[in-house]
């Protein structure tokens, strides 16, 4: 298990490396600068300005002096906020930003898990159709169209919940977290649906029903370990399908995150922003990745002996 | 036993309806009460350093902390004191003197004096710091020369101290405007002890202008500022006009998304918005006028040519496109009464301003023009690019003038939207056909419009370059201190441009925002200006 883990580790790290290198020179070849306003500005003070932010030296040195300062874990100042520095911004909006993520992957787990395990036990009848019909409106509907009804319907019409902001109302975290994590609870619907249905055919089900087990301990002790196990393999890309999507959500809601951030930054051309988000989030994505993996290997043994002759 | 999927459902239900339970008093509800503004703010700030930043929703927020010498009357736009309580003006018109009210003073309690003053504009025109706004000081003499980093000694530029509470400024030639600039926010003081304190003034990386850290002088102070989520300033009790002041608070919203601020506004979670989404226009004014304000702004919508590449460098293919356009049909139809028709590039009526009117949608003409040119009927006229920003507003009017192009000349013209930073990068180097431009006078006086097409001029970017355009603007304008006289040389200047077609005016700016009733003292005036001195909530609005 331990060889496993350390293999995958090691292949991490070219991987975040190769994202920064090309992010770093990705970003400043895209026309527009960040000091470009509508205004024009003088020769003078466009020249005060890149010096300060050292955009007037070669662009190898500027580049190995991100690099030695991010080895130090300092990413630099934000080019478009005065006064603030890259850390403190992604401090500020990574809370909010991971407690949406979760509430949404929450969502999306036990409405998925559900609707799946649900549809399993009785395949081919309304309860198989209907949780999986429903669960079709998350693939079907992107989140800026779903966002908004949802925010017509429980907000302006039903006036049960607020229709924006995050810790501000009660309730506010509710239709967030249900927009966000709708896409995903249908992969996970029809994931453990799948699962469900191939565990429950098996040979070892039949004899714990033989046995005279009531079905709910067969469903829950026996069938779940190996019909979720899809659903585990699918955390780690979930966990990245969720970390995207949550911009658009957060654009919708008016949440603080740090989605609204790297959106913000791309539009001004913040390259230190860019640049750390960048790096931060594709490195809690190899991360998540990685663990998801392992939790696989845990719960299916077969996986680790990926390496072995 | 099964899994008993009904029970599940109704426990989900339960949770749902405990959360949720709805709010018993809008957030709009609880602000009449408690004096509490709460204004979608369109952007988050970029800072609240006032001599850095640039944008609108910054300008909101500065206006709130601070306080520059002079103040102006939401009504009538008419200069009002604020640090300063008097001035005298010089009969040349070149020098004012100030007398700052000794009552005045920072949040922290230290005094304003007119060193304050001296101090922050030598600080603000510093070449290091590199302020994007530093050419509203120019007027003032040498204030150029130092900011360029011609010119060392600050002692030269024409801003002196006579005493604690008199501040002198002298300037080049006489600038009729020049009270209106002294309210812009780049002209406002900053407090130097706290600025040192932070590191080297002339930096803009320093965090000075913080919450916890920023001293202001103005009717509010700064005590929450949450990026992207809100900013929060309370009422200043120290203020020296605190008493005139109604709100007890204001805060302020990065109401990015237009959709979505209209829905706050409709929840009631907001007392004023940014904007209004063009597809909702119609009902608000239809269903809710009284919420609904549609007025004037002191702004320019026009595309500018580029000068030196086929076929704009021919003034004639300029004037044809001009007059192939019929701007009241777009207005009403595509726009719903948005922008209004303008053949001229400073909006009529600025200061009483009236510009020339020298073309009319005439297809006919229009035709002709361009046969002259050589392409009879749009035979072998090259189809080129208009290029605009990425919105849709732009989009819908450019497709109608491109269809009009079409109807009436009988040419291609290829639509080419861009991305912000690219678009201005590209007009910056002038790498463009034809793009669209938009611009906003800073002041209310032709001179904020006009002053930009001087020969090589930062905003020009069109490749016009006239010599009696560059006497007027640069040397005769700024020395006539009649004002009849001032706008006959302007007429006579935006004539030359006209004539030239350097650019092709389109359409004069309305701002438009939704109120709650409850606000009172925010009228319409032609710069969208607020004072908040002036504003209140009524608790029965």
């Amino acid at each position: 298990m331990w060889r496993f883990i350390g293999f995958r580790f090691l292949q991490a790290i070219p991987v975040i490396l190769a994202v920064i290198t090309v992010t770093f020179f990705l970003v400043r070849a895209a026309p527009g600068g960040p000091f470009d306003q509508e205004k024009a500005v003088s020769d003078q003070v466009r020249a005060a300005l890149e010096a300060r932010y050292q955009l007037d030296l070669p662009m190898h040195e500027q580049y190995f002096s991100y690099m030695s300062d991010l080895f130090r874990g300092d990413m630099g100042p934000s080019f478009f906020y005065p006064g603030r520095s890259v850390n403190e911004l992604i401090i500020q909006g990574l809370p909010i930003t991971a407690e949406l993520g979760f509430y949404a992957l929450l969502t999306a787990l036990v409405i998925g898990c559900l609707a799946g395990v649900l549809a399993a036990l009785k395949p081919n009848t309304a309860q198989d159709y209907v949780p999986m019909s429903v669960a079709m409106i998350g693939i079907c509907m992107p989140s800026f169209l779903l966002g908004p009804l949802l925010v017509l319907i429980f907000g302006i019409w039903l006036d049960l919940l607020p229709v924006s902001g995050w810790g501000n109302s009660q309730g506010d975290k509710i239709l967030p977290s249900i927009t966000l994590g709708a896409m995903t609870a249908a992969y996970i619907a029809r994931l453990s649906r799948s699962g469900m249905l191939e565990v429950l055919n098996q040979d070892y089900m039949r004899t714990a029903r033989a046995k005279g087990l009531p079905e709910y301990v067969v469903v829950i002790k026996h069938a779940l370990r190996g019909g979720l196990l899809p659903v585990v393999s699918y955390l780690g890309p979930a966990f990245a399908a969720l970390l995207s999507g949550s911009f658009v959500v957060e654009t919708v809601f008016q949440i603080p995150g740090l989605g609204r951030f790297y959106i913000q930054a791309a539009f001004n051309r913040d390259y230190t922003m860019i640049l750390g988000t960048t790096v931060f989030l594709s490195t809690l994505i190899v991360i998540f990745n990685l663990l998801s993996d392992i939790v696989a290997a845990w719960l299916n043994p077969r996986l680790r002996y990926q390496f072995r002759k | 036993m099964k899994f008993n999927t009904d029970r599940l459902i109704f426990v989900f239900l339960i949770l749902l309806a405990g959360c949720g339970g709805g709010e018993s008093e809008s957030r709009v509800e609880s602000g009449n009460r408690e004096g509490v503004f709460h204004f979608g703010n369109h952007a988050e700030p970029q800072g609240l350093d006032p001599h850095i930043v640039t944008g609108i929703p910054e300008h909101h927020i500065l206006t709130a902390l601070f306080e520059g010498l002079v103040l102006k009357n939401p009504y009538t736009l008419d200069i009002e004191p604020g640090v300063a309580k008097a001035w005298d003006i010089s009969d040349d018109g070149l020098t004012y003197t100030f007398q700052l009210r000794d009552n005045a003073s920072w949040s922290n309690g230290d005094a304003i004096t007119a060193e304050d003053f001296r101090w922050s504009w030598q600080r603000a025109l510093s070449p290091i710091l590199g302020s994007e706004y530093s050419y509203m000081y120019y007027p003032i003499e040498n204030a150029e020369a130092y900011n360029t980093g011609r010119m060392a000694d600050f002692s030269q530029v024409g801003v002196s101290v006579l005493d604690d509470h008199t501040l002198q400024v002298k300037l080049h030639s006489p600038t009729p405007y020049f009270l209106q600039l002294l309210d812009h926010y780049s002209m406002f003081p900053v407090h130097r002890a706290t600025l040192e304190s932070f590191g080297a003034d002339s930096d803009r990386l320093t965090a000075w202008a913080q919450e916890g850290n920023t001293v202001t002088n103005g009717a509010f102070v700064l005590t929450e500022w949450q990026i992207n989520s809100h900013v929060r300033v309370e009422k200043n009790r120290s203020y020296w006009d605190a008493e005139e002041v109604d709100l007890n608070a204001i805060v302020f919203y990065p109401t990015e998304n237009l959709v979505t601020e209209e829905r706050m506004f409709r929840d009631g979670q907001l007392h004023r918005t940014a904007e209004i989404p063009l597809d909702k226009i119609i009902t608000y004014q239809q269903e809710q006028p009284e919420v609904t304000r549609i007025a004037p702004w002191i702004g320019s919508y026009f595309y500018m040519f580029n000068t030196n590449r086929a076929p704009m460098d021919d003034v004639r293919v300029r004037e044809a496109l001009a007059m192939a356009i019929d701007r009241a049909l777009i207005a009403e139809t595509v726009t719903q009464g948005l922008y209004t028709s303008s053949t001229a590039l400073v909006p009529p009526g600025t200061l009483g301003y009236q510009p020339p009117q020298l073309f009319t949608f005439d297809r006919e003409k229009a035709a002709e023009l361009l046969t002259q040119a050589g392409y009879p009927n749009g035979e072998g006229f090259p189809a080129f690019d208009l290029l605009y920003n990425t919105n849709e507003d732009h989009r819908k009017i450019a497709v109608a003038i491109q269809q009009m192009w079409m109807k009436n000349l009988n040419i291609t013209v290829n639509l080419v939207n861009q991305e912000w930073k690219v678009y201005l990068d590209a007009q910056n180097n002038m790498n463009y056909d034809m793009a669209r431009r938009g611009w906003i006078g800073d002041y209310v006086d032709p001179y904020t419009f006009l002053g930009m097409y001087i020969t090589d001029g930062g905003n020009n970017k069109t490749g016009f370059s006239n010599a009696r355009y560059d006497e007027i603007i640069l040397h005769e304008a700024p020395a006539e201190l009649d004002k009849d006289k001032r706008f006959a040389l302007y007429h006579e200047a935006e004539t030359i441009l006209l004539e030239n077609m350097a650019i092709l005016p389109i359409f004069t700016y309305q701002f438009k925002h939704l109120y709650q009733t409850s606000v009172k003292g925010m009228p319409d005036n032609i710069m969208d200006y607020y004072n908040y001195k002036y504003v209140s909530l009524d608790s029965e609005g």
